[in-house]
């Protein structure tokens, strides 16, 4: 039973992190149309960015206090990734105005390259290390009533408190102002929202801001488990099952499926694992998402589609 | 009817607008008075919502001008004719289906809250009486349209006629000086035709705003507005009170047909 919890917080671990780049995809597929195929090389950025800044920072100001300096990086990469969301704006999005989806969704994966390349050439490719200070030691809970207890990183818990703080702001700022009330419009009906005086192009950048601060988070707390890497950037793929099943439009979707598909991977691992020859975490998720296309399309949380003719 | 009719405050002038080869509009011009109620028709086709898209911004007219109080604009995007005073609603509902009546209304005030977005997320200071004067003015409208019930329903599970309402209520929200209505009666049977038509009327009377009214329905036109501009095929064909309209022999070919 205890290693039966412990698998199980560890899917919750991992499924968190899906949630997180899922939350990317999802708020920008709200608010413009576009599934953001860039999602998992804006991870990568971002979070090459903040692993470099902390490298270089104590050497160009002095600083030696890590948790101020780890702060430096993580605000410095949230403006470069704020200039990420202008410059996709400008020069991509601008000109793509009402175009098909799938034009746009071709010009995501362009961004994506894009993204992957320009991190590495600006950032290296190396494999680097993201230090927040958080706590690695682990400890054993509910030892009362199993026998030895249940071993939990502190490490996890803290990555899953910011990602609830993130969440928590996240819907603040949706639910409670104005901007909030704009983007939550502008994903109903962009010439309804341009006609009480929202403009398009603004919410754009602000959208793509708010995903890149996501990716930001998703990549800090990844980059301070394994490191940051290429492989981040593929990060994405895994998270793409998430938002099938959760609905692309739904947030609270992104955040359920994340857990289901982190806890669903790992418990089959684990007890399924041995009888198939194991392998079942590759392909677990793609499956189940599979599996929801057939029978709802839409994902748990999704608006259905209900073309009117 | 005795209200104040004032100066000029919407002035169309020669507008042409293409779309490829099809011209949507030739030439067209009229004004707009403030505080009336003042109406375009003709029958389908005739080019009534290009004419609304060219004032809200939509599209872009290849020729002509539109001054609005005395200010050019003839390439604009919506969000800044919105900025400068004028609102609409929409033929085919667009309202915000995933928010509240109460959401969607409130959204019209988007331009008007000007508070720190800190502030306004965790509710404090200047922020927090902000929300409560703007909250207030939503109310008043919700009184006055009658929604009160529905405060909180999510505007996709309304009838469509209380959309519609709705949809109006997000207009008045920005307190606009001019309200153009896109077919407000459209679709609607006779009781929610009546409804809306005081709702218009009270609008105007109430505020003062300037409306510009598409309508397919001839009764309610005639019955309501000040001056009304008949299109057909994109071209003006008349211009004038309800009944000198009327009587136009070139719009009784056009747009009355058989039906006097």
């Amino acid at each position: 039973m205890a290693f039966f919890l412990e698998t199980l917080f560890g899917g919750l671990m991992a499924g968190m992190l899906y949630s997180l780049v899922g939350l990317g995809f999802v708020l920008i597929f709200k608010a413009s149309g576009v599934f953001n195929f860039a999602q998992g090389a804006m991870v990568l950025f971002a979070a090459l960015a903040m692993a470099r800044f902390a490298e270089w920072l104590p050497a160009l100001t002095g600083l030696h206090n890590g948790a101020l300096v780890a702060l430096l990086a993580f605000a410095l990469a949230a403006v470069l990734m704020g200039a990420v969301a202008w410059l996709v704006e400008r020069l991509v999005l601008r000109h793509l105005v009402n175009q098909e989806g799938a034009t746009l969704l071709m010009a995501t994966l362009g961004i994506a390259y894009f993204l992957e390349g320009l991190g590495q050439a600006l950032f290296g490719n190396d494999i680097y290390k993201i230090d927040i200070g958080m706590p690695k030691e682990p400890i054993f809970v509910l030892d009362s009533v199993f026998p030895g207890g249940v071993l939990i990183n502190k490490e996890d818990l803290y990555a899953a408190l910011i990602a609830a703080l993130l969440v928590a702001a996240l819907s603040l700022f949706f639910q409670k102002t104005s901007t909030g009330r704009a983007l939550r419009a502008v994903a109903d009906d962009h010439q309804a929202a341009q006609s009480i005086g929202i403009p398009l192009n603004r919410i754009w950048v602000i959208v793509w801001c708010v995903a890149g601060v996501v990716a930001l988070v998703a990549g800090m707390i990844w980059g301070s488990k394994l490191g940051v890497q290429f492989s981040l950037a593929t990060v994405a793929l895994r998270a793409l099952p998430v938002v099938i099943l959760g609905g692309l439009t739904s947030v609270p979707g992104a955040i359920l499926g994340g857990l289901i598909i982190g806890v669903g991977e790992k418990l089959s691992e684990v007890f399924l694992g041995p009888y198939v020859g194991g392998g079942i975490e590759i392909w677990f998720a793609y499956v189940l998402a599979l599996g929801f296309l057939l029978v709802r399309p839409q994902g748990l949380f999704g608006e259905k589609i209900i073309d009117r003719v | 009817m005795n209200k104040k009719i004032g100066d000029v405050i919407l002035d169309v002038r020669n507008i042409s607008l293409n779309f490829g080869g099809v011209k949507a509009l030739t030439d067209i011009s009229f004004d707009v008075r403030e505080h009336e109620i003042r109406a375009i028709i003709g029958p389908n086709g005739a080019g009534k919502s290009s004419m609304l898209n060219c004032i809200n911004g939509v599209y872009a007219p290849q020729q002509g001008s539109i001054r609005f109080r005395g200010q050019t604009f003839t390439h604009m995007n919506s969000h800044q004719v919105a900025q400068m005073g004028v609102a609409r609603t929409f033929q085919n509902l667009a309202l915000f289906k995933g928010m509240s009546v109460l959401d969607n209304i409130m959204s019209g005030r988007n331009l008007k809250i000007k508070s720190n977005i800190l502030w306004q997320a965790l509710r404090i200071g200047p922020a927090e009486r902000e929300e409560m004067v703007h909250r207030q003015a939503v109310e008043h409208i919700i009184d006055f349209l009658e929604i009160q019930a529905y405060r909180k329903t999510p505007v996709g599970q309304l009838p469509y006629g209380l959309q519609k309402r709705v949809d109006l209520g997000r207009a008045l929200a920005m307190e606009p000086q001019v309200l153009l209505l896109d077919e407000p009666m459209a679709g609607m049977n006779v009781e929610e035709k009546q409804d809306m038509c005081r709702f218009v009327l009270d609008v105007n009377d109430e505020f003062g705003t300037t409306v510009v009214l598409i309508e397919h329905d001839m009764g309610v036109v005639m019955d309501i507005s000040d001056r009304v501009v008949v299109l057909d095929y994109g071209k003006k064909i008349g211009d004038g009170t309800p009944d000198a309209v009327r009587s136009h022999p070139d719009v009784i070919k056009a747009y009355l047909g058989t039906s006097h």
